[in-house]
């Protein structure tokens, strides 16, 4: 009922042109407390347009991206028995977490030039300006890259995972690990018809830490000599403390 | 229940923290080593970032190190003088073990030799200790019940600036006992550890100190050692991660009075054989690791460096 109400209401709009996104989060910034365990993000929103709908399928691609960082990825070889770092490539800049979620195959819902241009797939996401001159194969460290943050959910390709109703209305749902770092995470919605991005929507998530965890955080970038001191008194405390509930309990 | 470690910036299980400790805890206060060479590499693989899992397992160390050391004073038997000794020794070469650190680090392949000196030490010292025990343990049982075997004269005996450890009955030069801390304050360093598991055979084997005292002196020694690592992490690295080392130590400190107790009620020989065994069969897990094609031959570092 609710999405007949919203149809009507986009329909009712004056005529102007063009397609655009209205979003809507349930959460434009996480918390991280002590108890934190991961958390799901909820991004919906409608389609604003002031024509008739277009025939093609309209198709959505969200996107959730971490702050960037710069790796150094290695590869083992077999040397004199044992295995060895060998290899090295620089990853220039590669998100420390990335999900795209689309609402059909990513390969028929986006083209490669388009996929070029918005830099949308995650192997487009991590940037590697090249690898030095005698190491071959290097695509296959920046495939490492991808291969071992999938398998811990940092990085998370979920096709088919928006759902899109009357061409209008979209939501999904991305989870975000519980293994994440502060920061700014970059939102972008894009609308998309047979691969071509029509209109395109950026906004941030903000993953903060806060009580406890920020304090301590804080205290040991900001005061480090204290933070040591008064870690290693927590340490001589627990340890006195320790002896003195056990000779009271031996007695 | 979940808890999420701020510098380390990874969710674990609370309770998981709390056993690890409590385990390495009662190993700790049994052979008076500090536990780093298991607690680490357990660390690595419940997920903490190695750097945060080094420079917290340090705080750790001390913790469970001053409940250990605190139930020896009660039974006399922490050797101060010989602890104080090896402590001169031990700040030297923790301090020459940073910089080598940090030039084998610019070398790269800094992993590997620490992982290579855990086999090389660990096989050693394991292999040498499980087969003097087993030679004791037999001896025993020939005599008869007579173990006070090791009061031999060897050229240690001979060296200058003799000084008279009246705990541990010995009257030696004060030059083995540095060199001995000397060298485990280096590997200390260098490998991420407290060092007991080197220092505690090269005070029975090497300068012939009792058992029963050295445990508790090894314990003393490595209090101050480790301290002052954790302060050199905390403000060089900012990696000591204070609530993953508060869940480590709580377990750790009761199960180091735990470790005390069961220590003192066993037959030295048979706590050697034990500690030998454990020690051997974390280095045989270290040298398959590395002998063994892995499963990821790719790893990522983080940070531009190399």
């Amino acid at each position: 009922m609710l999405r007949w109400i919203a149809l009507a209401l986009c329909l009712a709009l004056p005529a102007q042109a063009g397609e655009e996104v209205v979003l809507g989060l349930s959460q434009d910034r996480v918390a991280i407390t002590a108890t934190f365990n991961g958390s799901e993000i909820l991004v919906f929103g409608a389609v604003k347009r002031e024509e008739p709908i277009p025939n093609e399928p309209l198709d959505v691609i969200v996107t959730i991206a971490g702050p960037a960082q710069s790796l150094t990825v290695r590869r083992k070889e077999k040397r004199f028995g044992i295995w060895v770092n060998t290899d090295a490539v620089q990853v220039d800049a590669a998100p420390s977490f990335y999900a795209v979620a689309t609402s059909g195959p990513l390969s028929d819902v986006l083209t490669r030039t388009e996929d070029l241009r918005h830099k949308i797939s995650i192997p487009r996401a991590i940037r590697s300006v090249g690898a030095p001159m005698n190491i071959a194969n290097a695509q296959s460290f920046t495939d490492a890259v991808i291969r071992i943050r999938k398998a811990n959910s940092s990085y998370q390709l979920l096709e088919e995972a928006v759902a899109v109703d009357q061409q209008t209305l979209f939501r999904t749902s991305i989870t975000l690990p519980s293994n994440l770092t502060e920061g700014a995470y970059a939102t972008r919605i894009f609308l998309t018809r047979k691969g071509m991005v029509i209109s395109e929507l950026q906004t941030t998530i903000n993953v903060n830490k806060v009580g406890l965890e920020r304090w301590l955080f804080n205290l040991s970038r900001e005061k480090p000599l204290y933070y040591g001191l008064l870690s290693l008194a927590i340490a001589i405390a627990a340890g006195w403390g320790a002896s003195a509930i056990f000779r009271f309990v031996r007695n | 229940m979940q808890i999420y470690l701020p510098i380390a910036e990874v969710s674990v299980n609370a309770f998981l923290l709390l056993g690890l400790g409590g385990i390495v805890g009662i190993l700790s206060g049994m052979f008076g080593v500090g536990g780093g060479f298991l607690m680490t590499p357990l660390l690595f693989f419940i997920g903490i970032p190695p750097a945060v899992a080094v420079a917290t397992e340090a705080n750790q160390i001390v913790a469970s190190s001053f409940s250990g050391v605190l139930a020896h004073f009660k039974r006399k038997t922490v050797d101060l003088r010989m602890g104080a000794v090896l402590l001169i020794g031990g700040l030297m070469g923790a301090g020459i073990g940073v910089i080598l650190f940090n030039y084998l680090k610019s070398l790269g392949q800094v992993d590997l030799l620490v992982k290579l000196c855990y086999v090389v030490f660990l096989g050693v010292v394991g292999g040498l200790m499980f087969i003097e025990s087993l030679n004791a343990i037999r001896r025993a049982k020939k005599a008869g019940g007579v173990t006070k075997k090791r009061k031999q004269r060897t050229w240690i005996h001979s060296l200058p600036f003799k000084m008279r450890f009246r705990t541990s009955g010995l009257y030696i030069s004060v030059i083995p006992p540095i060199l001995v801390g000397l060298v485990v304050g280096i590997l200390a360093a260098i490998m991420g550890v407290g060092g007991g598991f080197i220092m505690v055979p090269a005070m029975i084997y090497l300068l012939g100190m009792p058992t029963k005292v050295v445990v508790g002196t090894s314990l003393f020694q490595i209090i101050f050692v480790t301290a002052f690592t954790t302060l050199l992490h905390a403000t060089t690295n900012y990696t000591v991660d204070m609530a993953l080392a508060v869940l480590l130590l709580i377990g750790g400190v009761i199960g180091a009075q735990i470790g005390t107790r069961i220590g003192v009620k066993m037959k030295a020989e048979q706590l050697r054989i034990l500690l030998a065994i454990m020690v051997l069969v974390v280095c045989g897990k270290l040298a398959l690791d590395l002998l063994i094609q892995p499963s990821e031959l790719y790893s990522i570092g983080t940070g531009g460096g190399h």
